[in-house]
C-alpha cells in the first residue's frame, strides 16, 4: 500500500508582506512550520503504516526552503519525500496547485500505485480547503473530507470505512480505494519522532521535481493557470465611529459596571426586555 | 466599486463564448430534509447581486423526491429565488461527493449561471472544491463580502487572508461561473416573503446507484447538542488572553450564566487549551451575530474581529486604552476584566432578579 501525504509549509507568524506589483504574498524571512492541519493527516497515515505496513511518501509544493518541512515529516516516520519546486508554479491558486500536485502524484503512481492521498483539512494561511477536493477530483479518487475516524481498512478488498463529520451529524461511509482523505483537527495526536528516523531524515536525499519532470503543462500552473485574480489587498477599515467609552466617578469596578449596564440598555432598549424576559423565565 | 488595478501578463477579458452565462445561483444545502440556514442567508445575498446585475436568482435543490424537497423548493422562492432547479434522484438522498459533483457539473453546463454560491460548510466546501475543478473555474472560499464591479459586471469576492490580517478581493475574470463560498451567519438572514412567486424546473439526472462507489452505511444525527451553540446565541461573553490564566475563565462563565449567554473565546485560548474549538469565534472558528457581545480581555485582532463584528452591540473591556478592539466596538470600558467581569455579573444579577421578583 502506498500512501501520499500532501503537506504545506506555512509561515508561523502573522508577519506578512504583499508584493506591491503582483499583489501576491511574499513568504521570505518569515519562520516556517508544517501547516498544523496537515499533521493530523500525517499522523493518520503513519498509523496506517504501523497497522498494514504501508509506504508513506510526503509531498509538498513550494520554494526550495520547504525542504525543512519534508525533513520534519521524515523524522516523524515518513518513508520518502518529494519536493515539487519550480519558479513556474509561483502564484498558483488552488486550481493550479491541485493540478501541479496531481501531476506529481501521477508520477509517483507510475513507480508505485498510490492507494490513499491524505491532505490537511485546510491550511492556516490560505484557509480554502480546496486543494484536497481538487486533487481527488483530478485523480478520480473517492473524496473523504472532514474524517473523524478510520474505522476499518481492508487491504485485500481495497475497502475503507470512515466516519465523516457533516453539519448535522456523522456519516459512516464505506468506499473503495483509491481515495483522498482529509482529517478533522483534534482526531489524533502527532507522535514524537524516533531517534533512527531523525538520523535518516537528516541524511535522506530528497527527490526534487520540476514542472518538466512531472509533465505538468505550463499553461495550467502559476498565475497563467489560475482563474482567480487577487485584485485588491487591503487593511480593514476601522468603523467610522470609535467605541463610546464608559466612565464612572471613582472608576470602581462596581461603578463602571453600573454605567456599562446603563449604556447597554440605552443603546439596545429591546435587549433589556429580552434579558428580563429570560430572567423571568428562570434562565 | 471601481475596477481594480490589474497585474501584468495574464488574460483578464471574458471570452465571447462565456458571455452567455447569466443569473446568480445558490446551491441549497439540505441534509435529511433540514435546510442549512446559510443557504437562506445566501439567497438574500444572491438577490442583491442579481438585482445589481438585472438577472434572476436560481436555487438548486438536490435530493430524493418527496414532501421535504417540495417544501424546500417553496422556501427557496420565499427567501428570494426566481427559479428553483429541483434535481431529484434516489441516489442523491444523502450527500456524497461523486454523484453530487457529477450532477452539479451537468446542471451548471446546461443552464450556465454566471455566479454560483455555496455555504462554507462541510458539504459546501467539499462540493465546491470538486465542481470548481471539473468546471475549471475560480472559487473563492469563506467570503465576508460579495459585490459586483459595475465596469465589467464581475463578482468581487472579499475575504480575510493570512488568518485575517488583511482582506483581499478576488475575482474570476476570464472563466465562468464565478464561484464563492460564504460561512454561516456572515450574511444577514433575509425576511421570508410567502407572497413571492417563482418557477420550479424539474431535473431528473437518472443516476445509477451501481455507479457510485461510496456507500452511506449509517448517519448518526447529533441528538444531544453538547457543543456550544454560538452561531445563534443572542448574547455572548467572550474571553481573550487578557484573562491571564485558565482559572479566570470562571469569571466569564459566571457572567454568561446570569445573562443566559454562550461563552466564546479567541483562537489563542483554544490553542492554550482553555476552551474547546467549538467556542472559538473568528476566522477559523465561528461567525456570530448576537444582540450583545461582551469582549473581555480581547485585543481585537482581525482574526477575531471578522467573526463578531456584525454583532448588534459590542462592549469591549480592556486594560489598554489603545487596544484595537475599541476601534470597532460600540461601547468601550478601560479596566481589568478580572475585576469588571464580577462587577458586571453582580450588576446584571441584581437588575434581572429585581425584575423577576417584581414580575
Amino acid at each position: 500500500m502506498h500512501i501520499v501525504v500532501c503537506i504545506k509549509q506555512v509561515p508561523d507568524s502573522a508577519q506578512i508582506r504583499i508584493h506591491p506589483v503582483t499583489n501576491t504574498i511574499m513568504r521570505q524571512g518569515v519562520p516556517a512550520i508544517i501547516n498544523p492541519f496537515d499533521l493530523f493527516s500525517l499522523e493518520e497515515a503513519l498509523r496506517l503504516k504501523d497497522k498494514v505496513g504501508a509506504r508513506v511518501t510526503v509531498l509538498t509544493m513550494g520554494p526550495p526552503m520547504a525542504e525543512a518541512s519534508l525533513r520534519k515529516a521524515l523524522s516523524l516516520g515518513a518513508d520518502d519525500a518529494v519536493l515539487l519546486t519550480d519558479r513556474k508554479f509561483a502564484g498558483s491558486d488552488t486550481l493550479a496547485t491541485s493540478y501541479a500536485l496531481t501531476s506529481a502524484i501521477l508520477k509517483l503512481s507510475e513507480e508505485d500505485p498510490v492507494d490513499i492521498v491524505f491532505c490537511g483539512k485546510q491550511t492556516v494561511d490560505g484557509d480554502t480547503a480546496q486543494v484536497g477536493p481538487g486533487i481527488a477530483t483530478r485523480l478520480g479518487f473517492e473524496q473523504l473530507t472532514y474524517i473523524t475516524r478510520i474505522e476499518e481498512l481492508n487491504e485485500s478488498a481495497k475497502e475503507i470505512v470512515v466516519q465523516r463529520r457533516s453539519e448535522g451529524g456523522v456519516q459512516v461511509l464505506k468506499t473503495r480505494l483509491p481515495c483522498m482523505i482529509t482529517m478533522l483537527e483534534g482526531t489524533n495526536t502527532m507522535r514524537f519522532g524516533k531517534m533512527d528516523d531523525m538520523f535518516r531524515a537528516a541524511r535522506y536525499e530528497l527527490k526534487t521535481w520540476s514542472r518538466d519532470f512531472t509533465g505538468a503543462e505550463e499553461a495550467k500552473v502559476g498565475l497563467k493557470g489560475s482563474p482567480t485574480v487577487v485584485s485588491k489587498v487591503f487593511v480593514p477599515k476601522p468603523r467610522a465611529e470609535k467605541a463610546k467609552m464608559i466612565t464612572a466617578d471613582g472608576s470602581s469596578p462596581d461603578a463602571l459596571a453600573a454605567a456599562a449596564l446603563d449604556a447597554i440598555f440605552a443603546a439596545q432598549p429591546k435587549l433589556a426586555d429580552d434579558l428580563l424576559a429570560r430572567a423571568a423565565a428562570g434562565l | 466599486m471601481s475596477e481594480p488595478s490589474k497585474p501584468q501578463g495574464r488574460k483578464f477579458q471574458l471570452p465571447e463564448h462565456l458571455k452567455v452565462y447569466k443569473n446568480v445561483w445558490v446551491i441549497v444545502e439540505q441534509e435529511r430534509g433540514i435546510v442549512h440556514s446559510v443557504s437562506l442567508e445566501l439567497l438574500g445575498e444572491a438577490r442583491k447581486l442579481a438585482d445589481k446585475l438585472g438577472v434572476e436568482v436560481g436555487a438548486v435543490v438536490l435530493g430524493a423526491e418527496g414532501p421535504d424537497l417540495n417544501r424546500i423548493c417553496g422556501d427557496a422562492i420565499s427567501y428570494g429565488a426566481d427559479i428553483v432547479y429541483k434535481v431529484t434522484d434516489p441516489v442523491l438522498a444523502d450527500y456524497r461527493t461523486d454523484p453530487y459533483c457529477r450532477v452539479m457539473t451537468d446542471v451548471v453546463n446546461a443552464y450556465k449561471p454566471e455566479i454560483v454560491l455555496l455555504g462554507a460548510t462541510t458539504l459546501g466546501r467539499d462540493l465546491a472544491g470538486a465542481i470548481a475543478t471539473t468546471l475549471a473555474t475560480g472559487l473563492t472560499a469563506d467570503c465576508t463580502e460579495l459585490d459586483i464591479y459595475a465596469d465589467n459586471r464581475s463578482l468581487a469576492a472579499t475575504r480575510p487572508t493570512f488568518g485575517g490580517t488583511l482582506l483581499c478581493t478576488i475575482q474570476t475574470l476570464a472563466y465562468r461561473p464565478q464561484m464563492a463560498t460564504v460561512r454561516p451567519r456572515v450574511m444577514a438572514m433575509p425576511e421570508r416573503d410567502d407572497s413571492r412567486t417563482g418557477r420550479v424546473e424539474e431535473v431528473f439526472p437518472n443516476l445509477q446507484e451501481e455507479s457510485v462507489v461510496t456507500k452511506v452505511l449509517n448517519f448518526i444525527a447529533d441528538r444531544e447538542q453538547n457543543e456550544a451553540q454560538l452561531a445563534f446565541a443572542d448574547v455572548i461573553v467572550s474571553a481573550g488572553k487578557g484573562l491571564g490564566k485558565a482559572e479566570n475563565m470562571k469569571l466569564v462563565f459566571d457572567l454568561a450564566k446570569v445573562l443566559g449567554a454562550e461563552v466564546g473565546v479567541t483562537r489563542p485560548l483554544v490553542q492554550a487549551g482553555w476552551a474547546g474549538s467549538d467556542r472559538q469565534v473568528g476566522q477559523t472558528g465561528k461567525t456570530v451575530r448576537p444582540k450583545l457581545y461582551i469582549a473581555a480581555g480581547i485585543s481585537g485582532a482581525i482574526q477575531h474581529r471578522v467573526g463578531m463584528e456584525k454583532s448588534d452591540l459590542i462592549l469591549a473591556i480592556n486594560t489598554d486604552p489603545n487596544a484595537t478592539i475599541f476601534d470597532f466596538a460600540h461601547l468601550g470600558l478601560v479596566g481589568d476584566a478580572l475585576t469588571i467581569l464580577p462587577a458586571l455579573t453582580d450588576a446584571f444579577g441584581r437588575r434581572l432578579s429585581v425584575n423577576r421578583l417584581a414580575g
